[in-house]
């Protein structure tokens, strides 16, 4: 076992990713040299990971608070008022170094960490999504990767029970090094019965729940927060393993340990494990926190204090409980089996005391580990601005029709289904709209009520230019829950991004941050959690930026709806808001004409809000069933997923006027949708958006087995579906497909 | 009817399945610890609900079928009582030996969900007297061992006394090539004992019992069950 009193040298300190002034700050605060534990326990509280050192600043600019708010960042999860009482809890956070080092394992401890965190405050998870991106298909480790991530995250959901319901996957080559694997959980509560962090009274027993401590996940947290290079390989030892059936059981019996009245604070032991969860607690109720590590239930003999504080064995909590109920809780924790065990105590000190076998291995101020960590003003330089491509710019390389086949079958817009058929969808009978929908709903017990969520950011727009971008990912977050009927309520970001010490990386970082607070103000649509992932960098090159918004609305009444299905012959096809044929950075341009360049769509957001407000109402009046959002492909592409939903055609006999046909067929404007509407509601519609002053434009009819566009031969619904079902089934049948296990 | 829902760790559809007992019969069923010894007094339907019993880390449903609760449910099985198994109940129901065969990872080695279209081999069982014989329904699957198999004598007894209850169909009726999604010999999704008062299945009908989320068809299979074990 490693010695405690070990000196303290500059290798040392830079192998705990500690910069030294960042390790002169440690020295000043505490007025001696730290003991080898204390060095590990500032290490783990003062990462980018744990700290948001780089991002603080930027992040107190984001709108976080509405009348609905219950609980904005800075606890668990977020949490809003959904009414009745009812309260969503809900947040969303990355796994993304651990998925490319160990693709299974890393997806799984992803989606467990995420339904910890939402189950910790009270509430049970009742949908899964997630946001996923790989690199290009053509890169030899992408196939194996997706196959392992997917695996992995239904691996976990499946088990644990709770339905995986909506998500996005998409490919670029500036992810081959570096994946992303964005997991957001949402569950609902009593709105007055929401379980927080904050440790209260002086003396009340430190409680360890759940698995067994073991040595993986040591400095997992600062891992997450360095770059990837050739030899990230070696890190494979610090990738959690995930058990959901113990995290099933660690639900089940939180949640009735919570009924019992007998828990004053709870906190999951995410990153940083013990050390996080317990200097959260004490720091949070201005109260010290003491530790005996002789009782911390562990896997294996001989673990040192070091090792057991920066463990990040995963399906852990701590709480702080009631004494006099002490009993109680232990007797619901031993029914599931699970470990139970005192391992400390709340006290008057403000000090965070570590002791293993009678020694004080760690005595830390406990406010100034989380207060007094550094906090970084970056130098940030504003991305130069591409120029805006006119549509004359961009030659209409092939017939529209083939264009638009080729479209659905691209990687990026082709059918997920052989991802979601692996991710149990419907487990809770409350699955009301499955993947596949612009946003997922899910009925809240047994209704009316339900909630419409959605995850959505489009990174190649926020690299063109990250303000935009990152308004694009929140108006369309907000978009996708409209076109289904949804209010949208609030948000949780999840921002990935490349090493904030390159000037151009923090600069795409705080331009999304703009762009995202915009957005948030302008739309009512507050940030109540979220996660930064920053040092997104393989060999020096980043990702793209991508600042993942999982969004979640509310729908009073779930049998009214909308959804993406063309359901019958003879309905009017709409185009509400207005096309310009804005065709820089769209995928007409990356797949078709070869090119990744111009500025992307500008986002009007009080058009966004006007389109979408009259969209929602004509679905909550009844006029129209079938919406569906314009987003990646533009209105052509909308029209295809529409035909293929439903297996209903359309005859498009208008296009938007005085622009190319692609354009106006494969432009990228935003704030728009497409709607059916019966021919008996078609006047009330127009009569409607007139007066709400909403340029809408009747375009074609529904029927048929084909779509038929302006002077094009009709395309069978047979090969859109052909072509969209086919490229991922295909790929993943590749020679080299690896399953994970 | 009185129905009781075992739960094992692990189980994690037995809220689904109580709410498609609660619709069809009006109450609540009771719900029964994996380490309890007994079913509560007048039990007419003891269910074994989906889920990862123990986590499924050794063969699907191999410790559940040996834990205490099911020496109880044998019993009841031996006395006539109705059992029925979804999913990893269906595992469950093989590993306790209540059902001949046995469930093997999907023949793609990859876990599945989706809707699936069934036939209804025969109309005139407790749990199926709600369906036309023949009938082609739609509900849905997930799972990553669903591969029924059984050695030839096995098989051919089952089908020789009509003891398959569900093959996987299209959604004309068609039995069999792509429309089997596991693998299963004869394409079989669901089995009865032979005297018909056990029924093990993999889809699963608790998650078919609502227009807005699905469909219904899978309501009369909890129909079937609260009218003939009111009668």
């Amino acid at each position: 076992m490693i010695r405690n009193d070990i000196p303290i040298t500059p290798e040392l300190v830079a192998e705990h990713g500690l910069k030294p002034d960042e390790y002169q700050r440690i020295l000043a605060l505490i007025g001696r040299e730290p003991t080898f534990t204390e060095l590990g326990i500032f290490s783990a509280m003062w990462n980018e990971h744990c700290s948001y050192k780089s991002s603080r600043l930027h992040l107190k600019t984001l709108p976080t608070k509405a009348p609905w708010v219950i609980q904005g960042p800075g606890e668990n999860a977020g949490v809003i008022d959904i009414g009745d009482g009812l309260a969503c809890v809900f947040k969303m956070e990355s796994h993304n170094h651990p998925s490319f080092i160990e693709p299974y394992q890393g997806a799984t401890t992803g989606v467990g960490g995420i339904l910890r965190d939402v189950f910790t405050m009270g509430a049970r998870p009742v949908a899964c999504l997630n946001a996923l991106r790989f690199g290009d298909p053509s890169h030899p480790r992408t196939r194996h990767l997706v196959s392992g991530v997917v695996a992995g995250i239904g691996g976990y959901g499946n088990s644990f029970g709770v339905p995986t319901v909506g998500g996005q996957v998409g490919f670029h080559t500036r992810y081959d090094g570096n994946i992303l694997v964005n997991a957001m959980a949402v569950g609902i509560a009593r709105a007055d019965e929401i379980f927080y962090a904050k440790a209260t009274g002086v003396g009340n027993p430190i409680v360890y729940l759940g698995s067994k401590t073991g040595r993986d996940g040591i400095h997992g947290a600062t891992m997450a927060s360095a770059e990837f290079d050739d030899k990230s390989e070696e890190k494979r030892p610090t990738v959690q393993v995930g058990d959901p059936f113990a995290e099933k059981l660690l639900l089940e019996a939180c949640l009735e340990l919570m009924k019992t009245g007998s828990v004053i604070a709870i906190q999951d032991m995410g990153a940083a494990g013990l050390t996080c969860s317990a200097v959260e607690m004490g720091a949070k109720g201005d109260l010290g926190i003491e530790l005996d590590l002789d009782k911390v239930p562990c896997r294996e003999a001989g673990m040192s204090a070091y090792e057991m504080m920066l463990s990040e064995s995963q399906e852990r909590m701590l709480m702080v409980l009631d004494p006099a109920k002490e009993a109680q809780a232990e007797a619901i924790f031993r029914k599931w089996g699970l470990d139970f065990a005192v391992i400390g105590k709340t006290t008057d000190t403000l000090r965070f005391v570590v002791k293993h076998h009678g020694e004080v291995m760690a005595d830390l101020p406990i406010k100034e580990l989380g207060d007094e960590a550094p906090l970084y003003d970056r130098p940030h330089i504003a991305n130069t601005h591409q120029p805006v491509l006119s549509a004359a710019a961009v030659p209409a390389a092939m017939a529209n029709g083939k264009a638009l086949v080729q479209l659905v079958g691209c990687p990026d817009l082709s059918s997920k289904r052989w991802i979601w058929e692996q991710y149990d969808h419907i487990i809770g009978g409350n699955t009301i709209q499955t993947p596949g929908g612009d946003a997922a709903i899910v009925r809240v017990e047994n209704g009316p009520k339900g909630l419409a969520m959605t995850s959505d950011v489009t990174p190649r727009y926020c690299e063109a230019d990250p303000v935009e971008g990152g308004k694009q990912a929140v108006a369309e977050a907000w978009r996708n829950i409209t076109a289904v009927g949804g209010l949208p309520l609030a948000i949780t970001d999840n921002l990935n991004f490349g090493n904030p010490e390159r000037p151009e990386a923090m600069g795409q970082f705080v331009g999304c941050i703009r762009g995202i607070g915009e957005a948030c103000r302008a739309l009512d649509f507050p940030v109540v959690s979220g996660n930064v992932s920053l040092y997104n960098e393989t060999n020096g090159r980043g990702i793209l930026p991508t600042p993942t918004i999982g969004g979640v609305g509310v729908m009073d009444d779930v049998s009214v709806h909308a959804t993406v299905a063309f359901k019958t012959d003879g309905e009017a096809v709409l185009l509400v808001g207005e096309t310009k044929g804005w065709l820089g950075q769209s995928m007409y341009l990356k797949e078709i004409s070869g090119r990744e360049d111009g500025a992307p769509p500008p986002v009007d957001l009080a058009v966004e809000r006007r389109n979408g407000d009259l969209v929602r109402a004509l679905i909550r009046s009844g006029r129209t069933r079938t919406v569906h959002d314009c987003s990646d492909g533009g209105l052509g592409v909308a029209l295809a997923e529409m035909a293929m939903a439903g297996g209903v055609g359309a005859t498009v006999d208008a296009l938007p006027a005085g622009i190319p046909a692609h354009a106006a067929l494969f432009g990228e404007d935003q704030a728009r949708y497409v709607l059916a509407v019966p021919a008996a509601e078609v006047e009330a519609v127009l009569a409607a958006a007139k007066a709400a002053g909403v340029p809408v434009q009747r375009i074609g009819t529904t029927g048929g087995d084909a779509l038929t566009l302006p002077g094009e031969a009709p395309i069978s619904i047979a090969t859109l579906r052909d072509a969209h079902e086919s490229w991922l089934p295909g790929y993943m049948q590749g020679p080299d497909a690896i399953v994970s296990a | 009817m009185k129905a009781a829902v075992i739960v094992f760790p692990g189980s994690n559809r037995e809220r689904d399945i109580g709410r498609a007992l609660h619709q069809a019969t009006g109450r609540e069923p009771a719900y029964v610890w994996h380490a309890d010894h007994d079913l509560p007094a007048g039990t007419d339907l003891a269910v074994l609900p989906g889920g990862f019993s123990y986590g499924d880390y050794l063969r699907c449903g191999a410790i559940a079928g040996r834990a205490n609760v099911m020496d109880a449910v044998r019993a009841h099985a031996a006395r006539g009582g109705f059992v029925l198994g979804v999913c990893n109940g269906f595992q469950i129901l093989v590993e306790s030996g209540l059902l001949p065969g046995v469930l093997m990872r999907n023949a793609d080695l990859r876990f599945v969900c989706k809707m699936q279209h069934l036939r209804v081999e025969r109309g005139d069982t407790v749990f199926t007297n709600a369906y036309t014989p023949g009938q082609t329904i739609e509900v849905c699957i997930a799972h990553g061992e669903g591969n029924y198999i059984a050695d030839p004598d096995t098989l051919a007894r089952l089908e020789g006394d009509g003891r398959v209850a569900f093959r996987y169909c299209d959604a004309n009726g068609t039995v069999g090539g792509k429309a089997n999604p596991n693998g299963s010999l004869n394409d079989i999704a669901g089995i009865y004992s032979d005297k018909f008062n056990v029924l093990g299945m993999m889809p699963h009908p608790e998650n078919l019992i609502d227009p807005l989320a699905g469909g219904t068809d899978g309501r009369a299979l909890f129909e079937s069950l609260a009218v003939r074990a009111a009668a």
